[in-house]
């Protein structure tokens, strides 16, 4: 079970996701990606909350790697649990994707880049 | 116990005895009496044998008459009449008789008389009991714990007066008529039991009442005849004075005029009845019309009569928007149907038959008329599945206004029906098809068997074991092993994003990857490069695959490996009885497809030792969660492997599967997982 918000911030978007990501919810998260994706050049992803995410999941964050680059779309993800951030850094997923520790972090790594 | 013909043959013949004793000594006793002679024989002998001629009958017709359902009422019936009409004949012909030799002094002749009048009891006694016995199962049809009770006191105080009988009181005597008063009162309180005539259809109404009124002549004439006799004041033994006798008379007529005038009264409404139970049987032809296999025609057919019939209509339509659409009509033509969409004017009706239809429907709303030539009423019931609306069922009327809500309800029941038998349909389908996934699913699962390795290769420098575990039908976990030369073997170990049918396509990929590319001795990162653009090319977007790749060099006691994302292989090292994860630097397989991805393969290289032990795992094991939503985690898996580490490698593995188990609890795993397990020596 997941929930995911989506809050506009002035220059951003903010996805916020909430409780598992598994093979039946990675198709909201990848709808809420799309969405931010279309309207946003900058995206956060707020994986505070985020328990657990299956392979399925990560697959929605890789397949958004390629077209986010090449719309140049910013995208930063912050606040990983540790369980959560192992299984990235096991994938070497934390070489792609901008990985940081608080939101305050994110945001100006979203404005720099 | 005696067979049921047995009875029926005893009691026939007790009867006949019974009545050839009766008036043997009936006779006998008004000989002696005549001639005054000095015999000494009781009176009662006669009443006895007149009893037992009574209650034998009584006897033969319950085992012959049979019981009555819905469908022998009118058999019943014409019994009666049957028995009636020769009981009849035989009394007319006793009739004759006194008419032939009306003054000749046979007649006057007291043995004479009572010998004839004697005839006339056996023929009164088949009539009134046989009647009886029909007017009991009759009574009785659908019969309640009271109305049974009742009944038995009503039979058991008939019986009684049999026997009061003996005693002698003549009509009209206090005794006489308070026991007749009394029965009477039961007669009349049961006679208003008739349940059976609703169930007859308006002939069979006539014809009963026709049987009963013909049994009421008969009736009559044998209460004119026995009153004949009586009249002669020659009788020994009259039967008009004996209160069992008039009771039944009584009885008999009684139930007989009740069921005329209810019969008769209920003659116009056996229409409207009639019709219910056609609806009734509609209905459940429409619940029954779809075994599995049938296609769904034959319940538009069903739904279309029916509902026409229901309503009168004049003409009708059915419209089905299913994956084949089909339109029916009934008495009018396609264009027609074209004509009267186009002249509905109200829009719920509209709505209705242009499918904008959710929900509830309102049945006051679909009744409509209209302004055509020659329909002016319309009724239009969308035919819902699962509160979506999939067709239109119209029903057309000559004349204005001759729909009403009745009408609709009945519709709409069996639209209702219809559409339930129409979703078991899609139910049975969909099973069908289900079970037939099911069982590709199973061939799936063999032949995806057959992609890992039955034996693992190796040689005498180590050992080495797989095991695999789908959590679905088929997974998408694959480990396997080559010697592309002597001394040299290949190992991996990959794991492919999701589960099911598409990771086991992909793990099929991979394995001809693995085949193809392995044969030859190449290092581990070339291996990982050409791997990855060959998935590239062959895996969806989202997915991609771990993998874990050993050249294992058992010459130089060394092994080369890269880590493609997979969980970090444990490597024991038996002199420091020590476990080290191999969780250097790498990326899955597919997430970067292009050359970019080659920067982060990173080789490494181990030596080993005798004794040293490798162990491969899936994320499968790791991820593994117990109720409390804990993993079982390094931390789980490391402890285990050490516990287990000098048993023989089919022990550590169950060993470590034990661990798992145990830690879950229970709780049902919901990934495939995999082992590879390698011993040095």
């Amino acid at each position: 079970m997941v929930k995911i918000d989506t809050i506009s911030e002035e220059n951003y978007h903010l996805i916020q996701v909430n409780g598992e990501i598994d093979a039946s919810s990675s198709i909201e998260l990848d709808a809420a990606l799309k969405e931010a994706s279309e309207n946003t050049s900058k995206i956060l992803i707020d994986l505070s909350n985020l328990e657990y995410i299956s392979s399925a999941g990560l697959g929605v964050f890789i397949s958004y790697l390629e077209e986010l680059k090449k719309k140049e779309v910013g995208l930063v993800i912050f606040g990983l649990k540790e369980k959560v951030h192992e299984v990235f850094e096991i994938l070497g997923l934390q070489h792609l994707m901008n990985i940081v520790e608080t939101k305050e972090e994110a945001v100006k790594a979203v404005n720099e880049a | 116990m005696l067979t049921n013909k047995l009875k029926i043959r005893l009691s026939l013949l007790a009867g006949i005895l019974s009545w050839l004793l009766f008036t043997f000594f009936d006779l006998y006793l008004l000989f002696v009496e005549k001639y005054d002679l000095n015999v000494n024989l009781s009176e009662v002998l006669p009443q006895i044998f007149l009893t037992t001629l009574i209650v034998s009958t009584l006897f033969f017709y319950r085992y012959t008459i049979t019981k009555a359902d819905s469908v022998n009422f009118l058999d019943l019936l014409w019994r009666v009449f049957i028995t009636g009409l020769v009981t009849t004949i035989g009394s007319l012909f006793i009739r004759g008789f006194f008419f032939v030799f009306k003054n000749s002094t046979i007649t006057e002749n007291a043995l004479t008389i009572n010998f004839l009048y004697n005839i006339l009891i056996g023929l009164v006694v088949i009539f009134l009991v046989s009647t009886f016995v029909v007017w009991k199962r009759l009574i009785l049809y659908q019969k309640t714990k009271s109305l049974i009770q009742l009944w038995t006191i009503f039979e058991y105080s008939l019986f009684a007066s049999l026997l009061f009988d003996w005693f002698g009181y003549k009509l009209m005597s206090i005794n006489f008529n308070t026991a007749l008063i009394f029965l009477c009162i039961f007669a009349l309180v049961l006679s208003f039991n008739l349940k059976w005539i609703a169930y007859l259809n308006f002939k069979q109404k006539w014809k009963s009442i026709l049987f009963i009124l013909l049994s009421g002549i008969y009736v009559y004439h044998f209460l004119i005849n026995l009153h004949n006799f009586t009249e002669t004041e020659a009788l020994s033994l009259d039967l008009l004075d004996r209160v069992f006798m008039v009771s039944l008379f009584i009885f008999i007529i009684l139930y007989a005029a009740i069921a005329v005038l209810v019969t008769l009264f209920n003659l116009p409404t056996s229409s409207v009845f009639e019709r219910k139970l056609q609806e009734a049987i509609d209905f459940q032809k429409l619940s029954q019309s779809i075994p599995a296999g049938q296609n769904a025609e034959q319940t538009y057919d069903i739904l279309l009569e029916s509902s026409m019939s229901a309503v009168f209509a004049d003409a009708a339509w059915l419209e089905i928007k299913d994956t084949e659409p089909v339109l029916l009509t009934r008495g009018l033509t396609e264009p027609t149907v074209k004509d009267i969409k186009d002249l509905v004017k109200q829009d719920y009706i509209k709505e209705v038959l242009s499918y904008r239809f959710n929900g509830e429907y309102s049945s006051s709303k679909i009744i409509g008329s209209l302004h055509h030539p020659d329909y002016k009423s319309i009724i239009a019931v969308p035919v819902m599945i699962q509160n979506k609306q999939i067709g239109v069922l119209v029903l057309l009327q000559e004349v204005g206004e001759a729909f009403n809500r009745e009408m609709v309800d009945i519709i709409s029941t069996f639209v209702n029906q219809a559409g339930i038998s129409l979703e078991n349909f899609h139910l049975i389908k969909e099973a069908i098809e289900t079970e037939r996934y099911k069982e590709e699913l199973k061939i799936a699962k063999s032949v995806q068997k057959s992609l890992l390795p039955d034996e693992m290769s190796h040689n005498d420098r180590f050992e080495i074991l797989g095991y695999s575990m789908a959590a679905d039908e088929v997974g998408g976990d694959y480990y396997d092993v080559l010697e592309p030369t002597e001394g040299i073997f290949n190992l991996i170990i990959g794991d492919v994003s999701g589960k099911g049918t598409s990771a086991a396509f992909n793990m099929a990929q991979m394995r001809g990857i693995f085949h193809s590319l392995a044969q030859k001795d190449e290092s581990p990162s070339a291996f990982i490069k050409q791997a990855n653009a060959a998935m590239s090319r062959c895996l969806e977007r989202s997915s991609f695959i771990t993998a874990m790749y050993f050249r294992i060099d058992t010459k130089k006691s060394v092994m080369d490996y890269v880590r493609a994302g997979h969980c970090p292989a444990l490597f024991y090292s038996a002199s420091s009885k020590k476990i080290c994860r191999l969780e250097n630097n790498g990326l899955g397989l597919g997430i970067l497809r292009n050359s970019e991805y080659d920067q982060y393969v990173e080789e490494y290289t181990i030596a080993y030792e005798p004794g040293d032990l490798l162990l491969l795992y899936t994320d499968g094991i790791v991820e593994a969660k117990n109720d409390d939503n804990q993993q079982f985690g390094l931390e789980g898996l490391e402890p285990s492997l050490l516990n287990h580490i000098n048993k023989p490698l089919e022990d550590v593995k169950d060993g470590i599967i034990d661990d798992l188990m145990s830690f879950l609890n229970g709780n049902k795993l919901d990934d495939d997982y995999s082992l590879t397990i390698v011993r040095f020596s």
